[in-house]
C-alpha cells in the first residue's frame, strides 16, 4: 500500500495507507490509551479511551477505528481529550469495586495506569455499588464481574483468536455482562460455567483483573516475583513462557506462567500447558534425594557421594566385564540440546555403546535425508504467520501443537492465507481450511504417492476421488506452499511427500513432533545409527578422533533392540535420562530384573520404580541451555526455579562420568586446557534470573564465543562443542542470548541420503492433547484436573 | 445443514421458521422474529427453544442467549396466561400510569414481572406501547386497553378472569 503522511501533535509521521491511526501513532512512539482495541482482533470501539482530535472533524474520534488519511492533522493529548478520557474513566469506575490492593491485575492493570494518568479517582456516584460475587467458570478461569469494563477483548479473543466462541455478552446497558457458554440453567450446580480449551487467552487480554486464573489468583503481586523468560516444556512448538518465580524455603517455586513481554516466537499466544502446566515443578512428589534399590526391592535414600560412587563403579564393572554393547541408553524429549548431546557423547565415548535411542515422535532422520541439500527448505514457526498457502497433512495442531494452530488461524483470518488440510480425522483446523481432504484409513502413504503423481494410488488415498483430484490441482496451482507434516508420515511416505513438494516451485517444509526438544534429541544424535546432525555412524565424520578409543562405528540397538536384549539377558545395564519406556513401550518389568538400571528423573514413574539407582533431576524450568522446536527454531532456556536436592541432567552426566573414572575434560571442553576450543568461561550472564547484572564486556565475550567456561557443568561449554561438531548448528550467540529464536536446518551429509530402506520405523506418535503431556503431564495437578473434565471435544461452531 | 426433523414447534410454526431463514441474506437475521414467534407459541423462551433456534440458524446457543437477554420483551420464564403490561412512560405517567400500575399490583397481589400463583395473570411495567394519545394505557397479551382508570382496570381484569377477555396472542 502507498504511504500516507499525517501530522500528529505537530510531528509528521508516515505509514502505509489503511493503517489505523492508533497503530500509526504507536509506531511513531506516540502512545494512545486503549482498552478495547487489541491488535489482530476485530474493531470494537467500545471504550472511547482512544479519542483524539482530528482537524476538520466535528467531534473527538476514536483512533482505534480511524484509518489514517493524507494530510490528516491530529492532536493526541489536549485538555479537551484528557477531560473526555477522564469522564470515560469515571463512568468505568462507577461500579468498580476499587479493590486494586488485592486484585491480581494490580500493578499491571491498564485501568489503574489510566486512572493514575488522568486522575479520575474521585467518583461522583453516591449510589451503592452493584456487587456480584466472584464466579469460578472453569478449573482455570474466574470472573469478577464488578471489575469488568466491558471491553469485549475476551469475547473476541476466544471467538476470533481461539475459534472457540465460549464467551458472549448478555443483557444490556449497565447490566451487560460477559457470559460463559454453559448457562446456569444447564449446569449441575446451577452456576454458569465454561466448556472451552482453557487456554487462558481471555485472562491474558483482559486489561483489568476481571478474568483471573485459578493458578495465580490472590497468590502474589507482579513485583514480588522474578520473571524469567524460558521455553515451555510441553509441546514441539516451543513457546516462550515467562515464569514468575518466588523464593521458598527449599529453593524457589513458579507461581505464574504467561507471555509477559510478548516478544517470543509465540507473540501473544500461550496455550493452557504453557500457562498453567508448570505445576509439576512444585509437586511434593518430586524425588529430591538419590536412592539406591535394596535387596528387598525398596529404595533407600543415600548421599550423593554414595549414589554417584556406586553408579560409577557398577557401570565401569559392567563395561569392563560385558562390554559397552551390553549397555543401553535412552534419553528424553525434554532435555536441552546440550544434555542430549552430552548424553550420546557419554554413551559413545565413556560407556562405549551405540545402543542409544529416545522416544521418537516424528521421523526426523528421513526428513533430513529427504531434504538433504535443500537447507533453505526447512520452514520456521514464523512461516506459519505469513505463508500465503499452507498444506497441513496429518497431525492435529489444535490439540498437539496449539501455537501452530493459532498461527494458522491468524494467518487465514488476517492475511487471507489459503489453508489446505488433509487428514483422516475431522480435525478442527478444517474450519479454517479452503479445502479439506478426508484421507482414507491408513491412506497417508497413498496420498503422498498420489500427490507425487502416482494416480494409481488414488483408490487407497481417499474415498472421494473427485475431491482428491481437485485437492492436488489446487496445491499444484500454488506459487508458494508451506507444507506441515504430521507424524503419520514417515519413512518412504514422508520421502514421497517431500519429493512432491520439492517438485513445486517454492515450497518449504516442517515436520511436527511433540515435546519441547524431540527435534533436538534427534538432531543431537540420540539414535543408534546417527551421530549428531544426522551423520550416519558408518559414514564419513570426525567423531572417531573426537570421541576417543571407546567410540565405535557400528550402529547399536534401537529402542526395540534394547528391550529385546533385556528379554534375552543381553542387557547388563540401562541408563535412562528422563524417559519412561516401561509405560510408553509397555516393557515387561520382569525383563529388566537382571539389568542394572540407572535413571535421572523427577518422579517415581513406572520405569523409575524398577531402577537400581535413582538420581533426582531438574526439569527444563530449572536449568539453562538451548532447545530446538519442531521447526528447527533454536531458543535459549533459562533457569527459572530451583528445588533443593535435584541436579541438572548435564551435571549428573558429568558426575557419573567422573565417578566412572573418565576424563571430564574430554567430555566437556571447559577450563584453560587441554583443548584450545575450551578456553572460554561463562561469567554468569547466561544464568537468567540468578545472573545479576550482566557486565557489558562479558556479554560481548559471550556473544562472540570467547568467554572462559569455568565449569564442566556449564551448558555453554557443551554448546561450543555442538557448534563445532554438529553440522547445521551454526548458530549466532548474540541472537541466542538476546532471547530471540533462530532458525537452524540440519546440513545433512551425502551419506545420509543412501542410508534408508531397511531402517526400522520406530516413530510412536505422542498423541498428546490440550491437557496431556506424556508422563510429565500426569504429575501436573492442573493438567490432570483439566483432562478429567474434558472427556469430549471442546464445543465451538462459528457464527456466520 | 440445519434441517430440524424433530421440531418442538407446531407444524405451522416450524414451516414458518423454515421459510423465515430463506428471507434474509444471512440466516441469523431471522433470530429476533423467531424468538418472538417461539415465545408466542411456547409462552417463553425455554432452553429447548434456544437449542432449536441455534440449530436452525447455525448459531451457538451462547449467541442466541446473548440476543435473547438483550430484549426485555423476551422471557425465559413462563408468564401468566394473561400478561398485563402497564405503561409508565411519560405520557402515561403524567395522567396516572403509576396509579394504574399500583392498582394492578394490589389487585393481583404481585409485583413487576410477577405471576399469580394460579398462573392466570402476570404483571410487567413497560415502556411506551405507542398508545400515548389514549394514555394511560396497558396491554394484555397483544390486546390494548386505554384511557384507563382503576375501575376500568378492575372490569378488564374481571373479564379476563372470567374468560370473557380476548385472548389474543
Ligand atoms: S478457550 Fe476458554 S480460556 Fe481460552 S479464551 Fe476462550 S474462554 Fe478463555
Ligand atoms: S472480562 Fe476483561 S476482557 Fe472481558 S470484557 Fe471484561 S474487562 Fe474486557
Ligand atoms: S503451544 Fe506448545 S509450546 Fe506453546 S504453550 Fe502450548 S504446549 Fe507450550
Ligand atoms: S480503544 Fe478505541 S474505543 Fe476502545
Ligand atoms: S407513554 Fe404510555 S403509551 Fe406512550
Amino acid at each position: 500500500m502507498p504511504d500516507v503522511t499525517l501530522t500528529v501533535d505537530g510531528q509528521k509521521i508516515t505509514a502505509p495507507a489503511g493503517t489505523l491511526l492508533i497503530d500509526a501513532c504507536k509506531t511513531a512512539g506516540i502512545q494512545i490509551p486503549a482498552f478495547c482495541y487489541y491488535p489482530g482482533l476485530s474493531l470494537q470501539a467500545a471504550c472511547r479511551m482512544c479519542v483524539v482530535r482530528i482537524d476538520k472533524m466535528p467531534k473527538l474520534q476514536t483512533a482505534c477505528t480511524t484509518p489514517i488519511a493524507e494530510g490528516m492533522v491530529v492532536s493526541s493529548e489536549s485538555p479537551e481529550i484528557a477531560q473526555a478520557r477522564k469522564a470515560t474513566l469515571q463512568l468505568l469506575l462507577g461500579n468498580h469495586p476499587l479493590d486494586c490492593p488485592v486484585c491480581d491485575a494490580g500493578g499491571q492493570c491498564e485501568l489503574q495506569d489510566m486512572t493514575f494518568k488522568y486522575g479520575a479517582a474521585h467518583s461522583f456516584y453516591q449510589e451503592p455499588k452493584n456487587h456480584r460475587e466472584e464466579q469460578q467458570w472453569s478449573p482455570t478461569v474466574y470472573f469478577d464481574r464488578p471489575r469488568c469494563i466491558l471491553c469485549y477483548r475476551c469475547v473476541r479473543m476466544c471467538g476470533e483468536g481461539m475459534d472457540v466462541y465460549a464467551l458472549g455478552i448478555q443483557n444490556r446497558g449497565s447490566s451487560a455482562v460477559i457470559a460463559p457458554n454453559i448457562p446456569a440453567s444447564q449446569s449441575e450446580d446451577g452456576l454458569q460455567h465454561l466448556d472451552c480449551e482453557e487456554c487462558g487467552m481471555c485472562i491474558d487480554v483482559c486489561p483489568v483483573g476481571a478474568l483471573t486464573s485459578d493458578t495465580y489468583r490472590y497468590k502474589t503481586r507482579p513485583w514480588e516475583m522474578n520473571h524469567v523468560a524460558t521455553v515451555c516444556t510441553h509441546c514441539g512448538d516451543g513457546c516462550k513462557t515467562s515464569l514468575g518465580v518466588r523464593q521458598t524455603i527449599d529453593g524457589s517455586e513458579i507461581v505464574r506462567g504467561d507471555n509477559r513481554d510478548k516478544s517470543g516466537i509465540n507473540g501473544d499466544f500461550l496455550c493452557n500447558k504453557g500457562r498453567y502446566g508448570f505445576d509439576f515443578a512444585n509437586s511434593p512428589e518430586r524425588i529430591t534425594q538419590p536412592m539406591l534399590k535394596q535387596a528387598d526391592g525398596s529404595h533407600k535414600a543415600v548421599s550423593w557421594d554414595e549414589a554417584l560412587r556406586f553408579t560409577g563403579k557398577k557401570l565401569r564393572e559392567i563395561r569392563e566385564a560385558r562390554g559397552g554393547g551390553s549397555i543401553g541408553v535412552v534419553g528424553g524429549n525434554r532435555l536441552t540440546n546440550e544434555e542430549a548431546y552430552l548424553l550420546q557423547k557419554f554413551a559413545r565415548s565413556v560407556l562405549g555403546t551405540n545402543n542409544i535411542d529416545h522416544h521418537r515422535t516424528a521421523d526426523y532422520v528421513t526428513f533430513a535425508a529427504a531434504l538433504s541439500g535443500h537447507r533453505d527448505r526447512f520452514a520456521s514457526q514464523h512461516d506459519n504467520e505469513k505463508a500465503p498457502a499452507v498444506l497441513l497433512i496429518g497431525g492435529d495442531p489444535t490439540n498437539e501443537a496449539p501455537l501452530t494452530a493459532w498461527n494458522l488461524r491468524s494467518n487465514v483470518r488476517l492475511n487471507g492465507a489459503r489453508l489446505y488440510v488433509a487428514n483422516h480425522a475431522q480435525i478442527k483446523l478444517r474450519r479454517q481450511a479452503k479445502a479439506f481432504l478426508e484421507i482414507a484409513p491408513f491412506g497417508y502413504g497413498a496420498v503422498a504417492a498420489y500427490l507425487a503423481g502416482d494416480d494409481a494410488a488414488a483408490q487407497s488415498a481417499a474415498h472421494d476421488g473427485e475431491n482428491l483430484g481437485r485437492f492436488r490441482e489446487a496445491l499444484r496451482g500454488e506459487g508458494s506452499l508451506l507444507i506441515l507434516i504430521g507424524s503419520e508420515l514417515r519413512g518412504n511416505d514422508l520421502r514421497r511427500l517431500v519429493e512432491f513438494g520439492l517438485a513445486l516451485p517454492n515450497t518449504n517444509f516442517a515436520l511436527l513432533s511433540d515435546y519441547v526438544n524431540a527435534h533436538g534429541a534427534a538432531d543431537m544424535g540420540l539414535l543408534p545409527d546417527m551421530l549428531p546432525g544426522y551423520q550416519p555412524l558408518g559414514g564419513t565424520h570426525d567423531y572417531s578422533s573426537e570421541y576417543g578409543e571407546r567410540f565405535s562405528n557400528t550402529p547399536g540397538r534401537d529402542m526395540v533392540g534394547i528391550f529385546d536384549a533385556a528379554q534375552t539377558g543381553d542387557l547388563a545395564a540401562l541408563y535412562l535420562v528422563n524417559a519412561n519406556p516401561v509405560a510408553r513401550y509397555s516393557v515387561d518389568p520382569a525383563s529388566l530384573s537382571n539389568t542394572f538400571v540407572v535413571v535421572h528423573d523427577m518422579f517415581l514413574t513406572e520405569t523409575v520404580r524398577l531402577a537400581d539407582v535413582i538420581l533426582p533431576s531438574a526439569n527444563l524450568y530449572e536449568k539453562s541451555g538451548s532447545v530446538t522446536n519442531s521447526y528447527g527454531d533454536l531458543q535459549l532456556v533459562k533457569k527459572a526455579s530451583d528445588r533443593a536436592g535435584v541436579r541438572t541432567d548435564l551435571e549428573l552426566l558429568v558426575r557419573v562420568a567422573d565417578a566412572m573414572g573418565a576424563d571430564v575434560r574430554k567430555l566437556v571442553p571447559f577450563g584453560k586446557k587441554p583443548q584450545a576450543n575450551g578456553i572460554r568461561a561463562d561469567l554468569g550472564q547466561t544464568r537468567g534470573a540468578q545472573s545479576g547484572e550482566a557486565d557489558r564486556h562479558a556479554v560481548w565475550l559471550t556473544s562472540n564465543n570467547l568467554e572462559i567456561k569455568l565449569s564442566p557443568f556449564d551448558p555453554f561449554a557443551v554448546l561450543d562443542e555442538i557448534q563445532r561438531l554438529v553440522p547445521g548448528y551454526d548458530l549466532l550467540r548474540l541472537q541466542l542470548m538476546s532471547g530471540n529464536d533462530q532458525h537452524l536446518a540440519p546440513a545433512a551429509p551425502a551419506d545420509l541420503v543412501r542410508i534408508e530402506p531397511t531402517r526400522r520405523d520406530l516413530v510412536l506418535p505422542a498423541e498428546d492433547t490440550l491437557f496431556t503431556s506424556g508422563t510429565l503431564g500426569r504429575y501436573s495437578p492442573k493438567l490432570v484436573e483439566l483432562a478429567d473434565k474434558y472427556t469430549h471435544e471442546p464445543v465451538g461452531i462459528p457464527a456466520d | 445443514m440445519s434441517t430440524v426433523t424433530d421440531s418442538i414447534f407446531l407444524p405451522a410454526t416450524a414451516a414458518r421458521f423454515d421459510n423465515l431463514v430463506t428471507l434474509y441474506p444471512v440466516k441469523r437475521s431471522a433470530l429476533v422474529p423467531m424468538l418472538l414467534y417461539a415465545q408466542d407459541e411456547i409462552g417463553y423462551v425455554s432452553d429447548a427453544v434456544v437449542a432449536e433456534i441455534a440449530q436452525r440458524l447455525d448459531l451457538l446457543e451462547l449467541d442466541v442467549r446473548g440476543v435473547l437477554s438483550y430484549y426485555s420483551m423476551l422471557r425465559t420464564e413462563p408468564a401468566g396466561k394473561f400478561n398485563v403490561q402497564v405503561c409508565t412512560n411519560i405520557s402515561c405517567m403524567i395522567v396516572g400510569g403509576y396509579d394504574i400500575l399500583d392498582h394492578c399490583k394490589q389487585r393481583l397481589g404481585i409485583g413487576h414481572k410477577g405471576v399469580t400463583p394460579d398462573g392466570q395473570f402476570s404483571l410487567e411495567e413497560v415502556e411506551c406501547i405507542g398508545a400515548c394519545c389514549w394514555a394511560p394505557a396497558m396491554q394484555v397479551n397483544y390486546d390494548f386497553h386505554d384511557n384507563l382508570t382503576p375501575a376500568k382496570v378492575d372490569a378488564i381484569l374481571d373479564d379476563y378472569a372470567a374468560g370473557r377477555g380476548e385472548d389474543v396472542k
